[in-house]
Order: C-alpha cells, then structure tokens, then sequence
C-alpha cells in the first residue's frame, strides 16, 4: 500500500519535496539568487525527466485520486511548461528579494492542479482547484511596489472567488440529484433533469471563468496586464491546461449521458469566445493584453476541437496544448525579456525591433506565426486538428465560423510582425543581453515549435493515449 | 527517382543560406541551388518520358507513399503527373531567373534569399503532392514568405499591400481548408488518388465545391477576389513579383484544376458560374490595365486577365480547354516573370516606373527594351511566343462548347485580345520608342546577370511558343486521364 501511494502519487509527492526543500533553503542562510535559480531549474528539469518513467495505473483513497497513462502525460506537460516558465523568468528573478517565494506560491498552485486533474471525486476536483487558485492570486500581486499588480491580484482573486462560488453550487444540486460525488458512480445517475442541467450549466459556467470563455473572460485581460509576465504565463498556459484536462475529463466519461446538451453549449461558447477574443485582440497595444485576448481566442478553438468529442477529440486538445505551451511560451519569454530589462511591453515599442534584435525577433515571430496556425510551425497541425476533430460532428457552420476567424486572428498576429520587421522607428529597443538559461528557454520552445508539428510521433503517441466518448 | 529530392534541395540551400557569411556567399549558393534544382527538374523531365516511352501509363509517375499522420489517416502522398511535372519546371526555370535578378540585393540579404528559397520550396511540395492534406500545408507554406518579402523589400505603400496579400490568401486557404474537410468526412481520406477511385457523393460535391474552388481561385485571382494582385505584385521587389505571378498564382489554378477533377459533378454543375466568373475577370481586367500609368501595375492588372483564361479553360471542361489551361500557366508564368524582370531593370536605373516620364529607352538600354517588347509581344499573343498557342488553346476548346452563352463567353474573352493589344502597345511605345530624356540618355544597358535571367526565360517562351508539340506530348496523357476520370465518376452516379 505505501509503496503503491509513493508510486502513483510521485509527481505530486516530488513537488511537495521540492517545496519544502525551498522552505529550508529560505530558512537557512543567505544564498545568491543565481545559485537557487540554478538549483531550481535544475531540480525542475530533473522533475520533468522523472515524470516520464514508471507509468503505472490506478487509484487511491477510494477513487478520490487516480492516474494512467494519459494524466501523467498531462502532468508532464505542465512539468514542461513550469521549468521553461521558470527559466525564462531568470532575467526578472535574478535581481528580485523573494525568489523563493515567488516559486513556493507558484509549484504549490501546480501541485493543485495535479490533484485537480487526478481528482475521481468533485470533492478532490474543488480541492485542487482552490489549491490552484489562491497562491496564484498572491503571485499575482508579486511587484509589490505596482498599483497594477495588486490590482490584477485582487480581480482574480474575487473573481475566482465568484466563479468558485458558482461551480459549488453547481456541485452541491449535482450532489442532491444524484446522491454521490464520485465520478464512476455519478455517471449512472446523470439523467438530464432539469435541476441536474442546471447544476451542469452552473459548473460549466465555472469552468468557462477559470479557462477565461466568453462571456466569463472579463477579468483576464487586466488581470494579464497587470500580474508580472511569469505569472501571466503561468495563468495563460498552466493554468488554462489543467482546467481545460480536467473538463474534457469529466465531459468525456462523466456526464456522456448529456452529451448533445454540453456540444450545443459547447459550439456556443467556442463561437462567443472566439469571436469576442479575436476582436478585442485587433485593438490592443499592450503586449500582454493582446496575447491576453489571443489566449482567449485560442480557447475557444480549443473548444471546437472538445466539441467533437471523439477520441480524436481530446487527442487534439493534448496535442494543441504541448504546442500552445512552446508557442505561446516563447511569446512570454521575449515579452519577459525585453520587459525586465527595459520596461517596456507596448507593440508600438517593438518596431524596428528587428535591426537591434533579430534572434529575438525570429523566436518571437515564429511563436506568433505558431499561434496564428501557420505551417510549418507546430500551429498549423494543431488548430488543424482542432477543427477537424470539430467538424466530425458534421456541424460544418462553425468550422466555416472559425475558418473564418482564423483570418481575423492571422491580422492581428502578422500586425506584430509587421512592427518587428516593417515598421521604421528612430528609437528602437536597443540590443539586449539576453542571460543564457533564459536563450536555452527560447531555442527549446522554437525547435519544439517546429518538431512537434512535422514529427507526427507525438501526435500519433498522444491519440493512442487518449480517450474518446 | 524520389520526388522528395525536389523539397530537400531548397531546404539544403536554405539551410546552408542560413549559415552563409556576406552577399557573395549567399547568392552564389542561392544560385548553385536553383541551377541545381533546374538540373533535377530537367532530369526529372529525361526520366518521366523515358518512363512514358517505355509504356508506362500510370496516372501518377514516381509515386511514394508513406504514413504521416497515421491515427488521422494522412499520408506524405507524392507523385507527379504530365501537368505536375510543366509547372516543376516553369518553377525551376523562374527560380533561377529570380535569384539572378536578385544579384545586388543587399538589404538584409541572407533573409532575403532565404525566404525566396522557401517560396519555391513550398511550391514544389505543392505540385508533387497527391495528398490534400500535404497539398494544402505546402500551399500555406508559400504565403508567409510573401508576406515578409512584400513587406520588408517591398516599394511604396508595402505594408498595406503585404497584409492585403496575405490576409486575402489566407482567407483562400480557410475556404480551401472547409472543402478539404468536407472531402475527407465523406470518404475518410486525403488520398486524391483514393478519391477518385471512391468518388464523391454528388450532394457533398454540391456543398464543398465551392469552398475548395473559389478558395484556391483566391490564389489564381479569380474575380471578385483578385484585388490583392495588383497592390501584391506592384509593391513587391523584383523577383518576389516574379514568383508572386510566376509560381504562387499557378498553385491557384493547379488547386483549381485538381478540384475540378475530383468532383465533377459538382463542375459541370457550376461551370457557368466559373465561366461567368472568368469572362468578368478576363474582360474587366484587360480593361482596368488600360486605366493604369504603372508599368508593374499594367503588367499586375494584365495578370487578372490572363489568368481568367486558366480559369476560363478549367471551367469548360473538355479536354481541348484544360490542356489550354494548362499551356497558359506556364506561359505567363514564364511571360509575366520575364515582364517583372524588365520592368525591375529599367525601374533600377531610371527609378520610375511611370510610362509617363520614361521614352526611348531603347536608345539607352537597347537589351532591357527588347526584352520588355518581347515580354509585351507574348502578352498581346503574338504567333511565335507562348502566349498565342496558350490562349489559342483555351479559345479552340471553348469554341468546342456547343452552348450558345459559352460561345458568347468564349467571343467576349477572345476580343479582351485586343484590348490587350492597345495597352501593350501603347506602353511599349511610350517607354521604349520616342526620343529619350537627358537624365536617362546615359543610362547602362542589361547586367550579366540580368542578360541571363531574361534569356532563359525567353528561350521557355519560345519553346513552347515554336515548338508546342513538346509541353502537349508531356501534359495531353495526363488531360486525358484527367477527362477519363470525370467521365467515369459520371457514370458512377
């Protein structure tokens, strides 16, 4: 029994070691910041790399926890995506007072989701979300000395605290229609009365705020702007990542007795998202806002692919998100550089970009022309399989309604580009000396960016672990 | 031979591009690397008739097929047919042409010839593809490059015209991506060879005609949605006018034709609409060039024009008229390269390309003024140049539809001629004949490099302007064999 816990729990159980570790270290003596990001980095890398060995299936504490092959590989995503995060944050935490602290509220928050995204229980589910949420808040608010910053903290943290609010409710009519919380058990019992539809509506509503769908996306935007570009990311591609494996989880094998309500509701909100998302995008010139509302965008072409609930269904969803973290993480990572070491982070600040920086200015391209969905980047194939997964329902109104988004959203990403490449500007960002782990970040999010695509392995491997309805 | 050759060549080049130091490295491994891809084409061309004469009568020659995506059933299909293998060689025959005319470019010249090499690259994978989902990620391939060689060597209001192009060509390639789709739900497969075989139903041939066909048309400046061809190529440096014209709007007609070809039904149904389509495009854009005083945008507005005919010849569906099409392609692509390159050689030296304030170049420049006439001879179809045995083609084929409004269409389109005649003309003879001014009198002929450029583009010209048995002996099986499945599809029903 103990050996089988220390097994099927050591992701979770490495990053709680981890944790404490940091918590010794802060209480020891004084360290150079250089040193502990190494040390976490290095821990972080060698976490990730253990992620991958011994892939054992089961559960535990009666079906409240449980893993396979598919959730490991979704916690490894998010492994993934914390270590890049992490490096690329060196240039800004190098000089900060609480680097440590600063890693204690984010891997906590992580560790929350994993027991979100393992949760058999909506018990477990609520528990790991919380766990996730407030520690986000906190970081939120982590350049102590910004307004913005406490404001952004402040409006996810009542935000969340709303949206919490809604989906308990929702859990608890779940609970008195159907007398159980589990969710083997609870399958058996969905069937579409109206108070349960309500009780489903109310948690997808909760859903749609963590994962910032329209008409729940009002708080993203500033909350984005004014959080520091680590926790943006972390908000934007973790964050949404775990709620997003957590919903295709419980659509996929708790509520299919229901399954024709949740597509209608599911087209609706991808439809709303995406349009709203996209339009909002056009007129942004704060860097993080606009990718703000790019994610928002994103999300709802995420949910087309849900929507076509087959296996090929959820195995786009994984697929996307690995290329969603390479390309919307090496956005961030120059968004972050250049923000760190110049403050700035308009887009009108990066024309001319090019001419001072154009290593920068290549990764950030291609991260945007990945996120705009064009080959050969890893983009192309994962909205592609996003929309094909869609339109296997036959509903071809939205395919063509997202075909036509993809326009829209391709104006505002090749508007960047242009900035970079086009625009003359007599004071350009002056060249910038990029620190090396933070280099590494980026050349590994590009060469990701453009494997994960051609390489159709990865794919191959991620739709042979998936589920379908 | 392995047709993947044809895409590793420009990767390498690219690649090695990338890794080059100074002007002088990079053009020459550009250039070593589009004679070299000239030489593959060439040979490519030896084997496919060898084969041929060998009585080799495959629809697909050179075939490979492996797994790419399996668990969504896409396959890395590749093959090349007689119409495939024409628009190989007009690619590589551009390609090198533009390299040579890029000789000086020395703003930010490594990006600059990279991108030129990924162009082509994704316009060779286009045409050896069989499958549509490889077929449609080359086609995607190819825009954004454009999109960075308008906007950042581009003249005049370049970022506009960039975003107008790709923006207009991605919206081509979602409509194109809605069809393909409807394609692959209704036989679970990408596979064309696989399609053709299985058929469509007519009803799905009904709804997702339209989407994959004007979406490409997109690209072949089909009217309405030709109006990123002007801004494009009038913006666009001289050789990236030269692949936008030569190269990237062939892969709208080829798409179109290969679209034809796998729903038929759905064709012959639509065809008036195509045709209608095409006459409007032919007609409005012979008569739009009239209006311009632009030596690129002439030749931009004229492209409209003679790309109707492609549209006009895929549209009438028989046999004469697709072969005419296909003629057509490759002769403006050929013939509108070599105008780009004319008109970037006297825009280097005189900067301006208003017919205006140019005269009597021919005096100062006597090589670049033949090479504009000759451009302009082929445009209006002079018998001799390629442009005469194209649009004859496509004429004599339409002439074959017994339908009296297709005649009436054939007869509208056949008088655009003239009207072509009067705006070549009429340029030709206000920038090259007349006195000269002052400032241009001491201006220097043709470059090496340009000198070669023009020449090998003239020689295709002439080829198949003299010699058309030659392109018909290589593209009328693969007509045939087209024709022969619609006909079969046909019956199916």
């Amino acid at each position: 029994m103990t050996y089988n816990i220390l097994i099927l729990l050591r992701q979770e159980l490495a990053l709680t070691v981890l944790i404490f570790l940091l918590l010794f270290i802060k209480l020891g003596k004084d360290r150079s910041n250089e040193n502990i990001l190494n040390f976490i980095n290095a821990a972080l890398l060698i976490n990730l790399a253990a992620g991958f060995c011994c892939q054992e299936t089961g559960e535990l504490f009666n079906g409240m926890f449980n893993t396979n092959t598919l959730i490991i590989f979704e916690k490894n995503l998010l492994n993934l995506a914390i270590l890049i995060i992490s490096m690329q944050s060196y240039a800004w935490l190098k000089n900060n007072k609480n680097v440590i602290e600063f890693y204690l509220l984010i891997l906590t928050s992580l560790l929350g989701m994993f027991f979100m995204i393992s949760s058999g229980n909506l018990l477990m589910f609520y528990l790991g979300l919380e766990m996730s949420t407030i520690p986000l808040a906190a970081a939120a608010n982590f350049d102590l000395t910004k307004r913005k910053s406490s404001e952004a903290a402040m409006k996810l943290i009542l935000s969340s605290a709303f949206s919490s609010g809604i989906l308990l409710l929702g859990i608890s009519f779940l609970y008195g229609t159907s007398g159980t919380l589990t969710f083997s058990i609870l399958t058996a019992h969905i069937n579409g009365n109206p108070l349960q539809l309500f009780a489903f509506i109310l948690l997808i509503a909760g859903f749609a705020f963590k994962i910032s769908a329209v008409p729940f996306h009002l708080w993203t935007a500033d909350v984005y702007e004014g959080a520091p570009v680590a926790v943006t990311a972390f908000l934007s591609v973790i964050s949404k990542a775990a709620v997003l494996f957590t919903l295709v989880n419980l659509l996929y094998k708790v509520f299919t007795p229901i399954a024709s309500t949740w597509y209608l509701i599911l087209v609706l909100l991808a439809a709303a998202t995406i349009l709203i998302g996209n339009l909002f995008a056009l007129r942004q010139d704060n860097f993080k806002r606009f990718l703000a509302f790019s994610s928002i965008a994103q999300v709802g072409f995420i949910l087309i692919g849900i929507s076509g609930s087959s296996q090929a269904g959820a195995a786009s969803l994984i697929y996307f998100i690995l290329i969603y973290i390479f390309s919307n993480l090496a956005a961030f990572g120059v968004v972050s550089v250049v923000s760190s070491l110049t403050g700035k982070g308009n887009i009108s600040d990066f024309k001319g970009f090019y001419k001072t920086n154009p290593m920068l200015s290549w990764v950030l391209t291609i991260a945007l022309f990945s996120l705009a969905g064009v080959p050969p980047t890893a983009g192309f194939f994962g909205k592609l399989f996003l929309m094909m997964a869609g339109a296997a329902k036959g509903n071809y109104g939205i395919i063509i309604f997202a075909a036509l988004n993809m326009v829209i959203s391709f104006y505002y990403y090749l508007k960047v580009v242009k900035s970079i490449f086009m625009d003359e500007n007599a004071s350009p960002i002056q060249k910038l000396e990029v620190p090396g782990v933070s280099k590494l970040a980026m050349y590994i999010c590009v060469v990701g960016v453009i494997v994960t695509g051609l390489a159709s392995v990865v794919y191959d491997y991620i739709y042979s672990i998936s589920i379908g309805l | 031979m392995n047709l993947t050759l044809l895409i590793l060549l420009p990767f390498l080049t690219a690649i090695l591009i990338l890794l080059a130091k100074g002007l002088q490295q990079i053009r020459v491994i550009g250039l070593i690397g589009a004679i070299a891809q000239l030489g593959l084409a060439g040979w490519l061309l030896k084997s496919f008739l060898d084969q041929r004469s060998a009585g080799n009568n495959a629809a697909y020659l050179f075939e490979s097929n492996q797994t790419w995506f399996k668990s969504l059933n896409i396959n890395y299909h590749i093959g090349i047919d007689g119409i495939a293998l024409a628009m190989i060689l007009l690619c590589a025959v551009i390609v090198v042409a533009g390299m040579l005319v890029s000789w000086s470019m020395d703003k930010l010249s490594k990006e600059y010839f990279f991108l030129l090499v990924l162009l082509s690259m994704g316009a060779y994978g286009f045409f050896i593809s069989l499958d549509l989902f490889t077929l449609f990620f080359f086609l995607e391939v190819a825009v954004i490059p454009k999109f960075l060689l308008i906007g950042i060597w581009g003249s005049g209001d370049k970022t506009k015209s960039a975003m107008k192009l790709a923006l207009m060509l991605m919206a081509g390639s979602a409509l194109v991506m809605v069809g393909l789709f409807g394609i692959y739900y209704n036989t679970h497969t990408f596979d064309m060879v696989q399609i053709t075989q299985q058929g469509i139903p007519v009803g799905v041939q009904k709804f997702f005609f339209p989407f994959a066909f004007l979406g490409f048309g997109v690209f072949a400046a089909l009217f309405p949605f030709h109006t990123w061809v002007p801004d494009g190529h009038a913006s666009a440096p001289t050789a990236a006018s030269m692949f936008l014209a030569g190269i990237s709007m062939k892969l709208g007609g080829y798409g179109c034709l290969r679209i034809a070809a796998l729903m038929p039904d759905a064709a012959h149904t639509y065809s008036w609409i195509i045709i209608l389509l095409a006459t409007i495009a032919i007609i409005y854009g012979a008569f739009a060039t009239m209006m311009q005083t632009d030596l690129k945008y002439i030749n931009a507005y004229s492209s409209i024009s003679h790309c109707g005919f492609v549209i006009l010849g895929i549209g009438m569906l028989n046999k004469t008229s697709i072969n005419g099409a296909v003629i057509q392609m490759v002769s403006h692509g050929l013939m509108t390269a070599l105008f780009f390159a004319a008109i970037g050689m006297i825009y280097s030296r005189t900067h301006t390309r208003m017919v205006a304030q140019l005269g009597g170049l021919l005096k100062a420049m006597p090589f670049i003024s033949t090479v504009f006439v000759i451009a302009g001879l082929c445009s209006l179809g002079l018998p001799g140049f390629s442009g005469f045995v194209a649009e004859m083609t496509v004429f004599m084929g339409s002439w074959q539809n017994p339908n009296g409004a297709y005649r009436l269409a054939t007869i509208l389109s056949g008088a655009s001629i003239v009207v072509t005649a009067v705006y070549i003309l009429r340029a030709t003879g206000r920038a090259i004949m007349g006195p000269i001014s002052n400032e241009h009198a001491l201006l220097t002929d043709a470059t090496w490099n340009e000198k070669l450029a023009a020449v090998l583009l003239i020689v295709g010209i002439l080829i198949i302007g003299l010699a058309p048995f030659l392109i018909n002996h290589l593209i009328i099986p693969s007509t045939d064999a087209i024709m022969l499945q619609m006909a079969k599809v046909n019956q199916l029903k």
